[in-house]
């Protein structure tokens, strides 16, 4: 047994286990059986009778949500477009193609989030369990943004630091509606906010917007105007990396470095001595700290920190030294706290270039493999995982994809989804999907005849024949026997069908006449799918040529019958007797005299045989010689 | 593929339909109802499609049904219904059972009006109930036990039902006349009933060949002879219910079960069809007089083979349906999703706007069909 990573959590299931009984588990494709058995530990005088209910426990509750169902859906369309696209563009131009993908998981994410939070506004008693659901919702989305950035966009120096931030202002979106209410005030600059709003504008690099709220404060306090357009001026020449343009990264880094030594002289000539505000801001220009965890409250995470550490004192930063800068600002943001939480670790592991950490965490942290299946599979598609064998034999992203899809099989309705999932799983997934297919409930024929579609697109021929032979049986059940033929022929069971025949020939001995004659009388190339099939469509054939008057061919008919063999030997009595009558006619001459001897063999099989009437019999014996008399006759006489 | 707008609805979607609008008014249809199936518990809900936030330059609409109201259907698995007409919605359900519902879009309400238990059933269980028609007052049904049952809207014993009907499943019905239906089986036949008369198919129509089960079948608007199938191999076939046992021409639509065939309503010269295959194809005939002009985004032609030709007389007489030689008559197709899904179920066309329902629970709703 391999060590375990974390403590397992525990689950309490009420009214089980109460009087010290030990509990029986039976594990189910998605969810746990739990029942009371009747062993206790400890004796007890008491016998006490047993819980008689079975518990069902699932780990998963997500996929009964019914707007997170959205989320599985519309994932679903994603990840199939995702599997095909792969094939027709070249390797080299795919990579805006994955990023668009990765967008569109994220809006998709964030759609779901939307529609969850104006829920809670909606229904307050469900409000602490949908409050978690979002800020889970939130927590993925801000680990697969980060994976976008790093791992698929993989942007080099330069542009990774602009990324970073559009990263962190995406998750801080606070900012704009603190700022929005402060310059809407009477009196903006006098507004408790106003400077917040300002710092926290810096911090997010987004200088520009900054510079606009300072002029208020500029205008009103002319005094201090060339203090203000000192500020104005620094922010304004602060140099931003522009990928698109001509700069290179070098230029952009000498640029940088000069505008820092003046931020820098600007500080130490104390030209902001005289305004607090002013200086801390100066400070934050120049990337010091202290400055910045002054104002944690306006940070609110470590990330936060450490991109505005990296903007304002290494905004060349390069992908390999992320994880330094990441591990002490972590160090440095949680000083009180003594254990991380699982986002900090994963984001860490993320800053590291540690995937497999990253996919590891996630899967333990979060309750379904959604996330970690789908971001796989996009990394997978990015060549970004190394082959990383498991000991089951599939690789990694197979795996997650499978427990994903296997988590989804168990739903009543999201199965259908499962089946897409499991066709791009190259080397298990036909198994699984043969075994799940045959465990998929039948309620109505509708549902089944949709099975049964997906069955035959891949070809899986077991499993057609075992799910039109569970529809056959039960039409059988329910005396639908034309249905029941009509699964027998689609799933090409010649064992059913002839079964389904041997109970209409039974039903015309007892009855002394054919039921659903609809179906008998249009089976049209059916018929050839079974020799007792066959024979009842023939034998109808004859009663209906009987019924024409049309003799001759109905006795032709009647003795093919008998001499191809494919007539159940207990039905050639009534064969026999349904010939008597054409032998007995005496306007048209039927049977020839080698016809005649045919019959008689047949009879004489049939006397031989089983006890039969000896009343009828004698009939035959009489109508049979007679026949053969007037056949010899006939034949013998010329015409003249 | 603008003007589609799809929504995700968290349920299978079995049914769609549009509500009726009165005949005079030129207004296009603000309500929809769809039916569930493969929940624990369905339901029949309707929504409103309002424009929502008005045009821009470009013309977008912003369209998200917003549901005005359900009514649940506990544990049973699939439900279907027709609306009776703008205030009243037939259902019929897995269960068996046949209900009409009263809609108030005011109180935004669906309250029971009338419940007949039980119309389709096996011996001892109960027989999901596979379709319902309506020409109102009359209402028709049927089901996987092979009967036909009649009602009347106001009344609430059941007027005759025909046993022994199919000895297979029926899976779809329509009407032709007024006292005559047309039911299509999994055998591959299509049967004409007159409900005045008899217990016996006043005609029987099958395809030659293999028995492939029929899914549905709808007739032309305005010519009650012509009659349009769809198989469980994805063939559309035009019948002509007056002349011959075989169907009028064969088209390969789908490579899946074809579930549902529309004729337009007030434009029959074009046909939609909805499959297992996850497409909508929207079929445009004309009598090849004058090429129509060809617009954006239309895919390649279907070939259209046709049985026999048509028995002469008048070519301007005769449908573009069954005009046989497929150099004069022209048939176009047009995909309407615009990527592959999961199996579109249902799908319901109404003046110029459609709309289908997917496996993949979500709703699409076009409000510019070119017809």
């Amino acid at each position: 047994m391999e060590e375990v990573d974390v403590e397992p959590t525990t689950t309490l299931i009420p009214g089980v286990g109460l009087k010290q009984k030990h509990l029986g588990f039976e594990w189910g494709p998605g969810d746990i059986l739990v029942y009371e058995t009747n062993f206790r530990p400890t004796k007890s005088l008491r016998a006490g009778s047993g819980c008689p209910s079975v518990h069902v426990v699932r780990k998963d509750e997500d996929i009964y949500s019914p707007i997170l169902r959205k989320l599985f859906n519309e994932s679903h369309h994603i990840f199939v477009g995702l599997q095909n696209i792969t094939e027709d563009v070249p390797s080299k131009n795919k990579k805006p193609q994955f990023v668009s993908i990765s967008k569109n998981y994220r809006s998709v994410i964030r759609a779901c989030m939307e529609e969850l939070h104006t829920c809670c506004a909606h229904l307050v008693l469900f409000v602490l369990r949908l409050h978690s659901q979002v800020s889970i919702l939130l927590a993925t989305e801000l680990i697969w943004n980060l994976c976008e950035v790093l791992f698929i966009d993989a942007a080099p120096a330069g542009c990774l630091l602009l990324h970073l931030l559009d990263w962190v202002r995406l998750h801080k979106a606070d900012v704009d509606e603190k700022a929005k209410e402060v310059l809407q005030s009477d009196s903006p600059t006098n507004h408790l906010a106003y400077w917040d709003v300002v710092r926290d504008f810096i911090l997010q690099g987004r200088v520009d917007e900054a510079r606009h709220v300072l002029t208020k404060q500029a205008s009103v306090q002319a005094a201090s105007r060339t203090l203000y357009q000192l500020m104005d001026t620094l922010l304004h020449k602060m140099p931003v990396f522009n990928p698109s343009g001509t700069q290179t990264l070098t230029e952009f880094d000498m640029k940088w470095r000069h505008w820092h030594e003046e931020c820098d002289r600007c500080l130490q000539d104390k030209s902001f001595a005289s305004n607090p505000h002013l200086e801390t801001i100066c400070k934050i220009l120049l990337g010091d700290e202290d400055a910045m965890l002054e104002h944690k409250e306006l940070l609110g995470t470590w990330y936060h920190f450490l991109v505005s550490r990296l903007l304002f004192s290494h905004p060349t930063v390069k992908p390999a030294e992320l994880h330094y800068y990441a591990k002490s600002s972590m160090d440095m943001f949680l000083d009180s706290r003594s254990v991380p939480e699982p986002l900090d670790s994963i984001l860490l592991a993320a800053f590291e270039f540690d995937l497999h950490q990253v996919i590891k965490d996630c899967s333990i942290a979060l309750n379904n493999w959604w996330f970690v299946a789908h971001l796989t599979d996009l990394l997978d598609h990015c060549k970004l995982l190394q082959s990383h064998n498991l000991h089951f034999g599939s690789n990694l992203r197979e795996f997650l994809v499978l427990e994903y899809a296997s988590g989804l099989v168990s739903h009543h309705s999201l199965w259908q989804l499962a089946v897409d999932y499991f066709d791009h799983c190259p080397e298990f997934g036909r198994v699984y999907l043969e075994l799940q297919l045959e465990r998929v409930p039948l309620e109505t024929e509708r549902k089944a005849l949709k099975v049964l579609r997906i069955c035959e697109q891949r070809h899986m021929t077991e499993q057609v024949r075992s799910i039109c032979k569970i529809m056959a049986k039960r039409a059988l059940s329910n005396n639908r026997l034309g249905s029941a033929l009509s699964w027998s022929i689609r799933a090409k069971d010649a064992g059913f069908a002839t079964l389904i025949s041997e109970r209409f020939l039974q039903d015309y001995c007892t009855r002394g006449s054919f039921s659903d004659l609809d179906l008998i009388d249009n089976l049209g190339p059916a018929m050839l799918l079974s020799d007792r099939l066959t024979f009842l469509g023939k034998y109808r054939e004859f009663h209906r040529l009987y019924g024409e008057n049309k003799f001759t061919e109905a006795g032709k008919l009647l003795l093919s019958l008998m001499t191809a063999k494919i007539a159940p030997r207990s039905f050639w009595m009534t064969l026999l007797t349904d010939a008597l009558p054409l032998l007995e006619q005496k306007e048209v001459h039927i049977y020839t005299h080698t016809h005649t001897h045919t019959l008689s063999c047949v009879f004489v099989c049939v006397f031989q045989g089983e006890d039969v009437e000896t009343a009828k019999l004698e009939l035959l014996r009489l109508a049979l010689a007679r026949n053969l008399a007037m056949a010899i006759v006939k034949e013998g006489t010329v015409e003249a | 593929m603008d003007c589609i707008n799809a929504k995700y609805v968290s349920q299978k979607i079995s049914k769609t339909r549009w509500r009726p609008v009165s005949a005079s008014s030129l207004q296009q249809p603000e309500l929809l109802a769809t039916g569930s199936w493969d929940n624990e518990d369905n339901k029949v809900s309707i929504w409103s499609v309002g424009e929502n936030g008005g045009s821009n330059m470009e013309d977008e609409f912003e369209e998200i049904p917003v549901t005005v109201a359900s009514v649940f259907f506990f544990g049973f698995f699939f439900n279907l219904f027709q609306f009776l007409d703008q205030d009243r919605l037939v259902t019929a359900s897995s269960s068996g059972a046949v209900t009409i519902y009263n809609l108030k879009s005011e109180s935004q309400t669906l309250s029971v009006l009338h419940t007949w238990e039980g119309a389709h059933h096996y011996q001892c269980a109960r027989a999901p109930c596979t379709a319902v028609v309506c020409s109102s007052p009359e209402l028709v049904s049927v089901g996987e036990d092979g009967r036909v049952v009649l009602y009347k809207a106001d009344q609430s014993r059941i007027v005759r039902t025909i046993e022994n009907a199919d000895s297979s499943t029926i899976h779809a019905v329509t009407f032709l006349r007024t006292a005559e239906v047309l039911t299509v089986n999994s055998i591959g036949q299509l049967k004409l009933w007159d409900l005045r008369q008899g217990n016996e198919p006043a005609q029987i129509l099958t395809l030659t060949g293999d028995r492939v089960p029929l899914h549905c079948v709808d007739k032309h608007p305005n010519q009650q002879h012509i009659v349009a199938t769809g198989g469980q191999d994805g063939m559309l076939c035009i019948w002509d219910v007056r002349q011959g046992s075989v169907p009028f021409s064969l088209m390969e639509a789908h490579s899946a079960e074809m579930w549902e065939v529309h004729f337009h309503p007030s434009n029959p010269d074009h046909l939609f069809t909805c499959s297992e295959d996850g497409s909508l194809l929207h079929w445009e005939t004309s009598s090849g007089s004058d090429t129509p002009s060809f617009l954006q985004g239309r895919n390649s032609s279907m070939m259209s083979r046709s049985a026999t030709a048509p028995a002469g007389g008048n070519q301007s007489l005769i449908s573009a349906w069954l005009s046989g030689d497929s150099s004069k008559g022209r048939l176009e197709t047009t995909h309407m999703l615009p990527s592959q899904t999961l199996s579109v179920n249902s799908l319901d066309v109404l003046g110029q706007c459609l709309v289908c329902g997917t496996d993949g629970e979500a709703v699409y709703i076009h409000r510019r069909v070119l017809v």
